[in-house]
């Protein structure tokens, strides 16, 4: 059984299918990528999963317990933190308080929570910048706040939206080489994500979105190779 | 008291001593006018505190706190009058009622997505409803008010809140005090912080494993418990409440420009702003006096260029930058 399976998940707002069964599941200690052109539906599904949108139809389980239609903090409760590819940062707390925020889920107290949030900071480059306010933080950063917010709630599953966009090729390589060493320590990881590089680098296991339908899925290698991935990226005259 | 003392600077506490340490001796120095002025200053220090609870830390704008104020100045005042019982007994069922009610509005807005401007709406109808309902609520004289009995007190019966200035103003300090060692408490919670995160965005606090509603509840109810107390003085001080002034929603915006002036969402913001707008408008009045000029208005035209002012110069309040200048800012959140 797989840590997240996601089976036949539909999502319509007024009339416009964004999410059309779509079928997928996330192996536990795996990282796969979600990928698609703009408006495939990607952050949809991520939102049907992390419980902002109840689906139409279909079926989300961790760890074979559904959890669909159970509220975000229920979600997040039941192991799977997530990032906002628009950055949602506490903007008026520091940097620490921001993490602390989400250390405090699974904390029992503020000291313990403070102490999970430094750790968590030093293991994103964050230590330095702790006590700024999250509003002086440059974007790349506030990326990075995102990613540190939601692995101090110590998930199970890490959603990832878009935490690579904007950034300069080191940068995405700073994040690709902390993300595969919390993979190594047990962490599953679901992203959605435009940077082939990062993804390439990440994942075994790509699933590709096309207006709400999955279309396919595989190694970055197969999907290249699938006429179909490379149509709705290049169109039809291109192959 | 490690939590209460945890990274606050000496230099703070030192200031933070003398500060109290003036206002618990100034009795002993300032005439009958000053006191009563310093009585009032408290007052809305306290208020401000409360209001701040909902709006500073959670994010939630309430501009009908006078519907708590009055709740808590009718339930005691009544039970006194007329059942003969201590304003210290009651103001429990005055902060149940108080929070009882601030429960059902936070309820019908949270559960039903009324937020923003809306839920400030909110709040606002129903201290309306309080107003006119108490305008027709004869039990307790209805519109043409309720009155304390008033005699001269030779000693201060403290057990009744019956009694010489002196003694409201050493209660209203302690709940001062207390209310800012509360909140100040609050601020280091699990509470606290789930509700800066609410306040700064409620669809990421969700995200990390905050139910926002119940956190909302919680400090309307709270917010709305304490604020009743301020009733209970209001009430006894005063000794007499008509619905059109208790309930009035210019008492609402009275309790919120103190911590709007002094700093929104800071511990020392409402006590700063209360003394700001309080006694400058009485020193403007006594000015005025002196000049032989009779202006009526004239405080709410102050109160209104005082805010102009805050707006337009100091949009984070006057302690943010009081703070810097005093040399307390240390880059951390909170006092």
């Amino acid at each position: 059984m797989a840590l997240l399976e996601v089976s036949g998940i539909s999502k319509s707002f007024s009339g416009l299918k964004a999410v059309q069964n779509v079928t997928f599941d996330v192996p536990e200690g795996k990282i796969v990528a979600l990928i698609g052109p703009n408006g495939a539906g990607k952050t949809t599904c991520f939102n049907l999963i992390a419980g902002v949108y109840q689906p139409d139809t279909g079926s989300i389980t961790l760890n074979g317990a559904r959890i669909d239609g159970r509220r975000p903090d229920e979600i997040c409760k039941a192991g799977i933190g997530r990032t906002f590819q628009i950055v949602k940062p506490f903007a008026g707390l520091s940097v620490l308080d921001n993490v602390v925020v989400g250390a405090l889920n699974s904390a029992s107290s503020i000291i313990e929570a403070r102490r999970k949030a430094d750790e968590v900071l030093e293991i994103l480059g964050l230590a330095p910048k702790r006590l700024q306010p999250a509003s002086t933080l440059t974007l790349p950063d506030r990326k990075r706040l995102e990613v540190a917010r939601a692995l101090a709630t110590q998930p199970k599953l890490l959603l990832l939206d878009e935490v690579m966009a904007g950034l300069r090729p080191t940068e995405v390589d700073q994040i690709v080489s902390v993300l595969l060493d919390l993979n190594k320590r047990g962490l599953t990881i679901l992203l959605i994500e435009h940077v082939m590089r990062a993804v390439m680098a990440l994942s075994g296991n790509v699933i590709v979105l096309h207006h709400g339908e999955l279309i396919s899925r595989g190694t970055p290698d197969e999907i290249a190779k699938d006429p179909k991935v490379l149509e709705c990226y290049l169109g039809e005259e291109a192959l | 008291m490690k939590l209460l003392f945890d990274g606050v600077s000496g230099r703070a506490l030192i200031l933070l001593a003398l500060f109290f340490a003036v206002l618990a001796a100034a009795p002993l120095f300032v005439n009958d006018y000053l006191l009563v002025v310093l009585i009032t200053i408290l007052y809305f220090a306290y208020a401000g505190q409360c209001w701040n609870i909902m709006m500073g830390f959670a994010g939630q704008l309430s501009l009908g706190h006078a519907l708590y104020i009055g709740l808590g100045a009718y339930v005691t005042a009544a039970l006194y009058v007329k059942f003969g019982v201590s304003p210290w007994i009651g103001l429990v069922p005055a902060m149940i009622i108080a929070g009882a009610v601030g429960a059902v509005i936070g309820f019908l807005a949270f559960r039903f997505g009324v937020s923003g401007v809306y839920f400030a709406i909110l709040t606002i109808a129903f201290a309306e409803f309080a107003r006119i309902g108490f305008d027709h609520f004869s039990w307790v004289g209805g519109a043409a008010g309720y009155f304390l009995p008033v005699a001269n007190y030779t000693q201060n019966d403290l057990l009744n809140l019956r009694g010489s200035q002196r003694m409201f103003y050493y209660i209203v300090f302690a709940m001062t005090v207390i209310a800012f060692i509360i909140c100040h408490l609050l601020l280091r919670s699990r509470a606290g912080y789930y509700w800066l995160a609410i306040r700064e965005s409620p669809e990421a606090a969700e995200a990390l494993g905050i139910n926002v509603f119940r956190y909302k509840m919680y400090a309307v109810v709270l917010s709305a418990a304490m604020t009743s107390l301020g009733g209970v003085i209001f009430a006894f001080f005063y000794n007499n409440l008509f619905p059109e002034q208790v309930f009035h929603i210019s008492r609402s915006i009275e309790i919120i420009l103190g911590p709007i002036i002094g700093g929104i969402g800071t511990l020392f913001g409402p006590i700063v702003g209360a003394f700001l707008l309080t006694g400058l408008a009485e020193g403007l009045r006594e000015v005025m006096l002196r000049l032989g000029i009779d202006l009526p208005g004239v405080k709410q035209v102050f109160y209104g260029l005082c805010l102009l002012g805050v707006v337009m110069f100091l949009p984070e309040g006057v302690w943010p930058s009081l703070k810097k200048k005093l040399g307390l800012d240390r880059g951390n959140e909170g006092s």
